[in-house]
């Protein structure tokens, strides 16, 4: 029996079991009521529907999600039991070959046996898979109708169904607020995990601060000792998104901030913001293609014409120029909150003594803002040193350890993306390095954001 | 010395030099916020336009008339007996290119997309009876050409065009193919519909995924969870996943789902469970302040007139707070259709030439083609990969629109 066919008969089955015990307890329900035993009755009848449903559809489904995962096994132990595999060779390798060559074209996913031997197996491992399926079916049916049963048969006028299924609820609800715990685990946990087998090749000490980069030449066979040293991508990084991305951002973003919430109209404003907060959401591929394809190409070509040495077509500033400006709606946002949160009567007392609008700005409002303002710039630095396609496509792979703004620098994530596309087997040093990189770039984000936001939390505090 | 000080002399020449000069500070320093905001919007503009340029260019196509006289071509097709096999075995790619070389000249070659004998086949395979007699079939220009007639081309390939416009035989319209095609090597005949096919299975599967469990999470946090040291695990992990870099995704995606599950590579399936829990945090958030925003007089009225504290939630708030949660449903869907470093780490780069059949089929998706299409050499994709960044961010655009009307629609202040 097929997966489909079993989910269509057991969700049959829950429907039959929700109407049959909901028609139940209203009539119970509807006796009870004209015998004037009226305080007898609990729940709605839809609730002991749900009730009867659910023991039927929960345990059946339990049971198929555990089947799932032991019959393979146990076909596979049937299918060795069987006369045609005495003649599979011993080694567990070319063994399990021929086996799974073999549940493949039983299954269908494969047309035609490349090895004899697999295809003396098809017809075994073909009986097995319909034995089982027709088990698994049977023993999945029998425990719906046996939950389902025993639901039915509690169901009495005040019963409190509608309590056992709200239990259910509000467990459900609280294992999928787990989910994020989960995940954060499950971050931490596979970077911390493929990072020790990591360093358990290459010295963390060589990784952290060493100065060469070459990953190609530890996968040749040159030795890991030279070739980790991540200090080059650690400087790219830091100098695209947190130098060069910074430089266009906080002067561009500031500036916008006050303009709109001190100057602008409200017309203006109330075009100009959502105006600006597409830059934020257009897609970051689509920035490093525009990178990429026009703003290289250009900075290229004036670096040449002024005369600066090594000016590359892939170059830290073209990456560093649009990161900034996909960084300055960020950075506008977080300033706008900052400002509108200084209180009113500080900017009075400004404006009072004579001050203009500028001198109030500068002298008052962005000096009691810049805590707020210094947490906004360290939250888009922890999201420019994390962002990957505008660098992977237009600052290049080269590993260098420069100032020269002109030249390619490669950064932590373009590596990351370098080391885990290409083919290679999972278990050496150069793919365990991207999970490395990884840790690395989670932590500092991590710090970065939970810095930031303490500031800002304190600024707050300072001021309510 | 004398303490008498004069009351200042606003009129004198120092004064109003200074009042000059710090009103002329005052119009420099709005004048810059002007131009903050100006540039902000240029850089935009230009963004916008750039792509435009290049990509409308992408939806239509350089076709160039071919007469086959199939009777006279070395064709072995019986009209009443056309099948895959026979198509196959007839050679076609041979037939047109001698076909052209008849009709166009012996450079015929340089002047047909490689692929060009497809449409023939396609013709033949349409309506075998043409295989009886002369028919003009129009056929892919090669990308040279392609370029050349759109005024971006070689002068070699600039005399060609003319050439053939001469003859009369050029035609430049609207790219179907475009739309209902899939990746390819040659620029002339890839689409994006096979990208645009897993997308949607992507976003499907992702949608599944987040939107439940992220409303749940978000109910049971704001209306259940009593505040704890666990509560306060929860809050802290869904903030910190909300500014993980996607990049790490994509990580905990190929060793947990690829490596640790054994799922299929580049599946759908896969790339829209990683994406699901980059949009659950994003969910969580914005129907967190939904909830918050359902007034607790509607909670105290259903609880005064005996509801339980789930039928309270399922019955009363979570109807009301419904389009807030939605629109930050979108706005996350939103941004996980625009995301593609997570689905590289999950090998959803490879070369795909067929649109997915199912969840667990590879497949790629359009930001993705976007990133490969951008790496290919050959020029003529350059307008392509900016028609599909048009396509992106249309549906983008869509799905922000819909996020906001549904927010000035539905939004109510209590």
């Amino acid at each position: 029996m097929t997966g489909p066919a079993i989910f269509l008969l057991l969700a049959g089955l829950g429907a039959i079991a929700w109407v049959s015990a909901r028609a139940r307890a209203l009539r119970l329900q509807t006796v009870a009521r004209t015998s004037g035993r009226r305080d007898a009755v609990h729940s709605l009848p839809g609730y002991h529907g749900w009730y009867v449903a659910l023991w039927t559809l929960i345990p059946a489904a339990i049971f198929l999600a555990i089947w799932a995962n032991v019959s393979p096994g146990l076909i596979t132990q049937t299918v060795l039991s069987d006369p045609a595999a005495q003649s599979l060779p011993a080694d567990a390798f070319s063994r399990s070959a021929i086996l799974g060559e073999a549940r493949n074209i039983a299954s269908g996913a494969q047309a035609a046996a490349f090895n004899p031997a697999a295809q003396a197996l098809v017809e075994p491992y073909r009986s097995a898979i319909s034995e089982y399926g027709v088990i698994g079916a049977v023993l999945a049916l029998v425990l719906a109708f046996a939950g389902g049963a025993y639901a039915f048969t509690r169901i009495r006028p005040d019963f409190r169904a509608r309590t056992r299924v709200e239990r259910l609820v509000m467990a459900s609800l609280l294992i999928a607020s787990l989910l994020a715990i989960v995940t954060t685990l499950g971050i931490v946990v596979s970077l911390l995990w493929e990072s020790i087998r990591f360093f358990s090749m290459v010295n963390p000490v060589d990784f952290l601060f060493g100065t060469k980069w070459s990953p190609q030449s530890a996968a040749m066979g040159y030795g890991n000792k030279d070739a980790f040293g991540a200090v080059p991508l650690f400087w790219g990084t830091i100098f695209i998104g947190a130098i060069i991305a910074m430089v266009v951002a906080i002067p561009l973003g500031l500036m916008s901030a006050i303009y709109l919430t001190q100057y602008a109209r409200p017309q203006v404003r109330k075009w100009m913001k959502p105006i600006l907060e597409v830059l934020a959401g257009v897609p970051t591929v689509v920035y490093g293609y525009f990178a990429a394809l026009t703003i290289a190409p250009a900075l290229r070509d004036f670096a040449v014409s002024v005369g600066i040495h090594g000016a590359s077509s892939e170059s830290a500033l073209a990456a560093g120029l649009v990161m900034g400006v996909m960084i300055i709606p960020f950075v506008s946002s977080m300033a706008d909150d900052s400002i509108a949160a200084v209180p009113q009567s500080m900017r009075d007392g400004s404006l009072a003594m004579g001050a203009t609008t500028s001198e109030t700005i500068r002298k008052v409002l962005i000096p009691a803002a810049l805590p707020g303002v210094v947490g906004g710039v360290l939250l888009a630095v922890s999201r420019a040193i994390g962002e990957t396609m505008i660098v992977v496509m237009a600052a290049g792979l080269a590993a260098n350890l420069t100032l020269n703004p002109f030249s390619s620098v490669t950064t932590v994530t373009t590596q990351i993306v370098q080391l885990l596309t290409g083919d290679q087997e999972f278990d050496s040093a150069k793919t365990l390095a991207a999970f490395a990189l990884g840790l690395v770039l989670f932590i500092v984000t991590l710090l970065l954001n939970i810095v930031a936001l303490r500031v800002v939390k304190k600024y707050r505090e300072a001021y309510e | 010395m004398s303490a008498t000080r004069n009351p200042t002399d606003w009129k004198s020449d120092v004064m109003q030099k200074r009042i000059a000069r710090r009103y002329a500070a005052e119009r420099r320093f709005k004048l810059m916020g002007l131009f903050a905001v100006m540039l902000s919007a240029a850089f935009l503009a230009f963004l916008l336009f750039t792509m435009l340029g290049n990509g409308l260019r992408g939806f239509t196509r350089t076709e160039i008339a071919l007469q086959v006289d199939f009777p006279a071509s070395p064709l072995l097709l019986d009209p009443a007996n056309i099948t895959d096999q026979g198509l196959v075995g007839a050679n076609l790619p041979m037939v047109t290119n001698e076909v052209a070389k008849k009709a166009l000249g012996p450079d015929a070659d340089a002047l047909l997309s490689p692929t060009a004998w497809t449409s023939i086949r396609d013709a033949i395979k349409a309506d075998p009876k043409i295989l009886s007699r002369t028919e003009t079939i129009s056929v892919p220009a090669s990308t040279v050409i392609d370029l050349a007639a759109k005024g971006k081309g070689s002068p070699q390939a600039e005399a060609a065009v003319a050439r053939l416009k001469q003859q009369g035989v050029l035609s430049t319209g609207f790219n179907a193919s475009f739309l209902t095609g899939s990746d390819g090597t040659d620029p002339t005949q890839v689409g994006i519909w096979g990208a645009f096919k897993g997308s949607l299975l992507t976003m499907l599967v992702t949608l599944l995924l987040s939107f439940p469990v992220g409303v749940a999470t978000a109910l049971y946090l704001e209306e259940y969870a009593r505040k704890s040291w666990w509560t306060d695990i929860i809050e802290v992990s869904i903030n910190n996943l909300a500014a993980v870099p996607s990049i790490i995704f994509g990580l905990l995606g190929l060793s947990i789902f690829l490596n640790f599950m054994h799922l299929p590579r580049s599946a759908a399936l896969v790339g829209g469970m990683t994406l699901a829990l980059m949009t659950m945090p994003v969910i969580v958030i914005a129907g967190r302040n939904a909830i918050k925003s359902v007034p607790p007089s509607i909670r105290d009225a259903a609880l005064g007139i005996g509801a339980s504290p789930v039928q309270v939630v399922f019955q009363h708030v979570l109807p009301l707070a419904l389009p807030g949660i939605l629109t930050g449903t979108i706005i996350g869907m939103a941004r996980a259709l625009g995301e593609t470093a997570p689905l590289l780490m999950i090998g959803m780069r490879a070369f795909i030439a067929t649109p997915p059949g199912g969840i667990t089929d590879p497949a790629t998706v359009l930001p993705v083609q976007i990133f490969l299409w951008s790496d290919e050499v050959s020029k003529g994709f350059v307008e392509k990969t900016s028609a599909a960044i048009i396509v992106l961010l249309v549906f983008l655009l869509a799905m922000n629109g819909l996020a906001i009307y549904l927010r000035n629609k539905f939004e109510k202040r209590w």
